[in-house]
């Protein structure tokens, strides 16, 4: 019980312009609005998209549940082993180790309004990329869990 | 002596979370320096333009751990609603 051939190509073109622009939101955040949770659910549309345009006992073979759960795990661990690495190098739990420093994304910003570089920011981009990697699969998840416990009448 | 230990155990709990709020003062420091604290220095501190990742992120960072948190605790639990009961026979989700 599909949908029609034009939905199916219109969401087989637009998926891949979806992840991009999620992507692009998630990994700009110190730069423009947006951010972590804003882009994650960017690219959740993306995923969704796809599992409404075909039906779902076809694709479950493709989005399955074991590809999402590690990433949803790796990306809550990694945001907290970047706060808990503020312990070690400078004061307390949370620190900006990386801002203003030579090193990662470590470049000084210059005063005022300006149009950012990439480099800065120290390690907000990093949680940025935490965020966005849990929140995508998060909820894609709860979206695959409520469709597998749906039993299909016809 | 289980009922002993329960009680002397939630004694012990309400010392301790009572005694800040009695102890501490309440709204200190006042918000009208802590907003300008964080226009002024938060560019330069931080290195981030945008003002708004730069509170949620640097400045408030534990309470943005915390709803990351009820997120994957949000997924868990709809796992845990949606799970398989039975051999394939039953669906039971409310």
């Amino acid at each position: 019980m599909n949908m029609s051939k034009i939905v199916r190509s219109a969401a087989d073109v637009l998926f891949p312009f979806i992840i991009i622009f999620g992507l692009y939101i998630i990994s700009h955040g110190h730069l423009t609005p947006g951010g972590g949770f804003q882009g994650g659910a960017v690219v959740a549309t993306a995923f969704v998209m796809i599992i409404v345009a075909y039906n779902y006992r076809e694709i479950a073979g493709r989005l399955r549940k074991t590809i999402f759960t590690p990433v949803e795990a790796m990306g809550l661990i990694t945001f907290i082993v970047v706060a808990l690495l503020g312990i070690t190098a400078g004061a307390g739990f949370f620190y900006n180790w990386l801002a203003n420093t030579g090193s990662l994304f470590g470049l000084p910003v210059a005063f005022g309004s300006n149009p950012g570089m990439l480099n800065t920011g120290g390690v907000v981009p990093l949680m940025n990329l935490a965020v966005g990697m849990e929140v995508l699969a998060g909820l894609t998840l709860i979206v695959l869990y409520m469709l597998s416990g749906i039993k299909e009448a016809a | 002596m289980k009922k002993i230990l329960m009680s002397a155990t939630l004694l012990v709990l309400l010392v301790v979370f009572l005694a800040p709020v009695i102890m501490l003062e309440f709204g200190n420091p006042a918000y009208t320096d802590m907003d300008q604290y964080m226009i002024q220095m938060g560019q330069v501190q931080t290195g981030v333009n945008n003002i708004v990742t730069a509170v949620v992120f640097d400045f408030r960072g534990f309470d943005t751990l915390g709803e990351a948190t009820v997120l994957f605790t949000a997924v868990l639990g709809v796992g845990l609603l949606f799970r398989k009961l039975s051999k394939e026979d039953e669906y039971e989700y409310e």
